[in-house]
């Protein structure tokens, strides 16, 4: 026991004697006199390097400083946990660097943030991919991806041979479901014969999880591959077995430039710029923003040159309704893989909520836990 | 011939193991502040700003304080286990299995009184928690089935369990298809003292508690003999496999319990990301506190230190995270390293042989 206080008392006189010589000359950042400078604080989920999601988000962020330059301070913390502990804490962490807006980017997020705004009236709170906010200081964000997947689906019902697809999903439920059905539609708007098969992996990103879901995709017969699900572990496999491969997030034609087609992608930017810029002018209204591709928030990455001409100009006539603002993505008649009749013939899925309560999968998909 | 001899001691002296310790933690510090420097920071700065970002005001301490709570109580869970030498590496499913168990009571009872509903809570806890752990006490005791497998294994049950009642059936109806279980009412959550929940508080009594039960009751002396030697707790007639069973359901409820506290205290809801490592980093601030209860309170709380400091240092110096592990990881290294020095000799052959002798006499 005696041994242990030793340590212990050392341990203790270690850290005081640093703490006492570094106090002076560490309160000078936290009082920051140069108040005209905004600071930032951006919490992601995996590493800003990821070739995917994270990388995607960050490209946004980086626009941002470009945008602003010294007017703000971005604080990144890579790699936080969605646990309600480890979110709290960077948030204030960061608040106690002087953050006064905190941009959360994964879903699991959400009621860490909540209970932030409510403790942190001072600080904007911003949120991607979830759906809660209040009336004063905290909003979400997020995006029509069933434009963009429905684009990819037109180009990957073109391009297959076998007339079978196959989708890596991350989780079973609405987002990854408005993803898998979407693109279900656009390719069989140009090839009404497709089909599609899905594999969960539960997970958001998993190299290898992706790896072995594209190897049974494969196997089973689909030769053009796409995801959702962080890594390009997917399109490295699909090159490798000679066949197709739609990215997500990013534009990967370089990682994998013998099987990239194509990928529905994020301009984070179209929506950060103009939104820091209200919170700064003190004109921030919280809501709740659906971007879409006539906004600029969601885009195609360039299709490559495996993809032929004719199907570039198909591609690009949805592209351009789209930009429109006049190319609803499900529109009925439409049955879901048990038979029942989900859009009724004569109507469409328009309104941001019907889209968000999709529990079901079309007809023509099998899907796979 | 051999070069190098190692030997178990017996006859360090308190001055001694005090100075390998000052040593220890001197040589982590220059190591760690060296690769501070490589990496273009003033290490005097980033130690100086770990410490004030972690103990420097009443948020950081506080914030220091809720990353203390789960592991003090985390640790005196795997203590038990280890007192007894049974490698219980099973804290982090104990915990996901004490979150389950409480979140059962917390959706189920919603309307009930707060008391009683936080107490049905925590009984649920230490129940999932303990029947957690009490599965591989059982293949161990009947079969001598390998415990560190065993328990290792189990914790990834417990969180894919965890994930797909988030995912399926315990999926908030509310919550627009999203992925989440639904939140406590308000009587399920923590009640706060000092603006902190009262997890520190239940963590000091539980400290005092596996204090005395290991110290001063015949169970936690049972325990201890038996993680002596298993042929001496025989021959003085325990009963080894009551003995492990019961130690390991203590060890499983004490996780459970810290699973009830992250759920009812911060989280206010089951995740599948809840355990959050503690049930590993449990087992280093275990045996740092040399299997003892007091000691884990205060390694807990350096520990969370550490933590709390890099946590900071990465936000407010913008020092990557995996720098920010690295300097922990040295630490760690020169803190943990020192223990084999201070329990086994380490000599060359032949040389400093003819010396010992007269070293004991001197001490």
């Amino acid at each position: 026991m005696k041994k242990f206080f030793a340590v212990l008392l050392i341990l203790m006189l270690a850290l005081t004697a640093l703490s006492g010589c570094g106090a002076k000359d560490n309160s000078a950042p936290s009082e920051d006199p140069t108040t005209d400078v905004t600071t930032i604080g951006v919490i992601f989920i995996g590493p800003v390097t990821d070739g995917g999601y994270n990388q995607a988000q960050n490209e946004g962020f980086q626009k941002v400083e470009e945008h602003f330059g010294d007017a703000v301070k971005l604080l990144r913390q890579e790699s936080v946990p969605e646990d309600k502990q480890s979110v709290k804490s960077t948030a204030i962490n960061m608040i106690d660097n002087g953050a006064s807006i905190i941009i959360g980017t994964s879903f699991g997020y959400m009621d860490a943030l909540e209970e932030l705004a409510l403790e942190y009236p001072d600080v904007t709170f911003l949120h991607f991919s979830g759906y809660k906010m209040n009336d004063t200081n905290f909003g979400n964000y997020f995006g029509a991806m069933e434009e963009a997947r429905y684009l990819a689906g037109i180009v990957a019902g073109k391009m297959t041979e076998t007339n079978k697809l196959g989708y890596i999903a991350a989780y079973e439920y609405t987002e990854v479901k408005i993803g898998i059905n979407s693109f279900f539609l656009g390719a069989r708007s140009v090839n009404p014969d497709v089909t599609m098969n899905v594999v969960y992996i539960n997970s958001w990103g998993d190299a290898a999880l992706e790896k072995a879901a594209a190897e049974s995709l494969l196997a089973q017969g689909c030769d053009v591959l796409t995801q959702h699900a962080d890594t390009s572990a997917a399109q490295v496999e699909a090159e490798k077995a000679g066949k197709f491969a739609i990215g997500y997030n990013l534009d990967n034609s370089k990682i994998a430039p013998k099987s990239f087609l194509t990928s529905p992608i994020w301009h984070h930017e179209v929506y950060l710029i103009p939104t820091i810029e209200k919170i700064i002018a003190g004109q921030y209204v919280p809501e709740s923003y659906y971007g879409t591709i006539k906004d600029g928030y969601i885009g195609l990455a360039p299709l490559t040159d495996l993809v032929p001409d004719d199907v570039k100009t198909e591609v690009n006539a949805a592209y351009d309704k789209m930009k429109e603002g006049d190319f609803p993505v499900f529109v009925g008649p439409l049955k879901d893989n048990t038979g029942k009749e989900v859009v009724p013939a004569g109507s469409a899925l328009t309104a941001h909520d019907d889209i968000w309560s999709i529990e079901w999968v079309l007809d023509g998909i099998t899907a796979v836990e | 011939m051999k070069l190098i001899q190692i030997k178990k001691r017996e006859d360090m002296s308190r001055k001694k193991e005090l100075l390998i310790r000052i040593v220890a933690v001197f040589l982590s510090l220059i190591f760690a502040g060296l690769v501070i420097k490589i990496l273009g920071y003033d290490p005097l700065n980033v130690f100086s700003s770990m410490v004030n970002g972690a103990i420097g005001t009443e948020i950081r301490f506080k914030q220091t304080i809720l990353k203390a709570v789960p592991l003090i109580i985390t640790s005196l869970g795997i203590l038990v286990a280890f007192k007894m030498k049974f490698w219980n590496i099973g804290g982090e499913g104990q915990i996901m299995m004490g979150a389950l168990g409480a979140t059962f009571v917390a959706l189920n009872l919603p309307d009930l009184p707060r008391l009683p509903l936080l107490g049905l809570m925590m009984l649920a806890a230490i129940a999932a928690g303990g029947f957690w752990a009490f599965i591989p006490a059982f293949f161990k005791t009947r079969m001598g089935v390998n415990e560190t497998i065993f328990t290792l294994m189990l914790n990834y049950i417990a969180i894919k369990f965890v994930t797909y009642l988030q995912y399926g059936p315990w999926k908030d109806p509310g919550s627009q298809g999203f992925p989440k279980v639904a939140m406590f009412s308000k009587n399920g959550t923590l009640p706060t003292l000092f603006g902190l929940h009262i997890g520190w508080i239940i963590a000091l009594v539980l400290v005092v508690l596996v204090h005395v039960f290991l110290n001063h009751t015949k169970k936690g002396f049972e325990i201890a003999v038996v993680g002596e030697s298993q042929e001496t707790a025989r021959y003085a007639g325990m009963n080894i496999k009551n003995i492990v069973i019961t130690a390991m359901i203590l060890s499983g409820g004490l996780c459970g319990l810290t699973g009830m506290i992250q759920a009812a205290g911060i989280e206010q809801t089951l995740t599948s990301t809840l355990s959050a490592g503690y049930g590993f980093t449990a087992i280093i601030t275990a045996w740092l506190a040399r299997l003892n209860a007091i000691g884990t309170l205060v390694v807990c709380l350096i520990f969370a230190v550490l933590l709390q400091g890099a946590a900071y240092i990465q936000i407010s110096m913008q020092i990557p995270a995996a720098a920010a592990d690295m300097i922990q990881g040295i630490i760690l290294f020169f803190v943990l390293g020192s223990e084999f020095f201070i329990q086994y000799k380490v000599s060359l052959a032949g040389r400093l042989a003819g010396l010992r002798p007269t070293r004991r006499e001197a001490a």
